[in-house]
């Protein structure tokens, strides 16, 4: 199944969650923002969140700006 | 006499804001945030790197500053309210820098696009700091859009050249009284700070300074006492300069006879 992360294509297993996905990335969950087909998911709804076949995902942080 | 700054309907105690970008050391960072005294930080949001490890910058900004998120990225209005809609919902508080540029060789900031985002995102109740060119006009338009303060560019962003457009940052001071001036980008050195302070800008935020200097605590510091000391020289009310001399002591009663 295709999903789109961060603008490109990346083929997950049928019924992955949020959550699961963003820990797969190698990123702490807790330093991640993830948009969900443009809406911010809370991050204690994403072990909920099955995704489908091409939702668009952000994964955001903050770093270093002036 | 209390001196206080006041934006968003908070008040400051410190006028120096500090960008977190470009440090080369994120525990040099957060102790020259601590040693500046600073409040309020700019940081950036993007995208993570799904190829390496992603260091989390929160971890470094001591918990009492303020974060302000900044739209870096955004090309237009639409984008740079985007920016701020997520870095909201994420929880990182309303207060909301707006950068929206176009051009990547003098990073200018786009008052138009500055103006529309500025609009949106005050009705929105997002405290709103625009980034803008100094333009007495695009100014008027911001402060009638919302903005709770407004940041005219010194210089090019990272270019250290100082005040460069200080005449048009001067009639901003002087003309725009609803809301504080913050003069943002390219400041260089302590002096050029003490400089806006002097004139009667409200705060600086400076950030390239201080992250490339050989030593970025003891920079903020400098800079610390600079800001400090051009707002009490502003307070204090200077004198004039004139064209010719003006003796210090009286011109009579010299030690020798005509």
């Amino acid at each position: 199944m295709k999903v789109i992360v961060n603008g490109r294509v990346m083929e997950i297993a049928e019924n992955t969650n949020l959550w699961d996905l963003v820990v797969s990335c190698k990123v702490k969950p807790e330093a991640v923002v993830a948009e969900l087909n443009e809406q911010v998911a809370g991050r204690d709804l994403w072990v909920n969140i099955i995704l489908t076949e091409g939702d668009r995902l952000e994964l955001v942080s903050l770093v270093g700006g002036g | 006499m209390e001196d206080h700054l006041v934006i968003g309907g908070r008040e400051l105690k410190n006028r120096f804001l500090i960008g977190t970008g470009k440090f080369g050391n994120k525990q040099v960072m957060r102790e020259a945030i601590v040693s500046s005294g600073t409040e309020l930080v700019t940081v950036a949001l993007r995208r993570i790197d799904l190829e390496h490890d992603n260091e989390n910058i929160l971890a470094f900004i001591p918990e009492n500053v303020t974060l302000m998120i900044n739209t870096s990225g955004a090309r237009n209005a639409q984008e740079a309210v985007r920016i701020a809609r997520i870095a909201r919902e994420a929880g990182y508080g309303n207060w909301i820098k707006i950068e929206v540029i176009n051009d990547s060789r003098y990073l200018l900031p786009d008052n138009q696009e500055t103006v529309k985002a500025t609009e949106i995102l005050a009705a929105d109740g997002f405290v709103v700091l625009p980034y803008m060119n100094p333009d007495l006009y695009a100014a008027r338009n911001l402060v009638k859009a919302g903005a709770a303060a407004i940041m005219p560019l010194g210089s090019f962003i990272g270019s250290n050249q100082g005040l460069k457009l200080k005449i048009l940052i001067d009639v901003l001071i002087e003309e725009i009284d609803e809301v504080p001036i913050i003069v943002d980008a390219g400041i260089g050195l302590p002096s050029h700070a003490a400089d806006a302070m002097e004139t009667g800008a409200d705060a600086v935020l400076v950030n390239t300074a201080i992250a490339v200097a050989g030593d970025p605590v003891r920079m903020a510091i400098a800079f610390s006492k600079a800001i400090e000391a051009g707002r009490i020289a502003y307070l204090a009310g200077a004198g004039r300069e004139q064209r010719t001399a003006a003796a210090s002591s009286p011109l009579t009663g010299f030690l020798y006879n005509e």
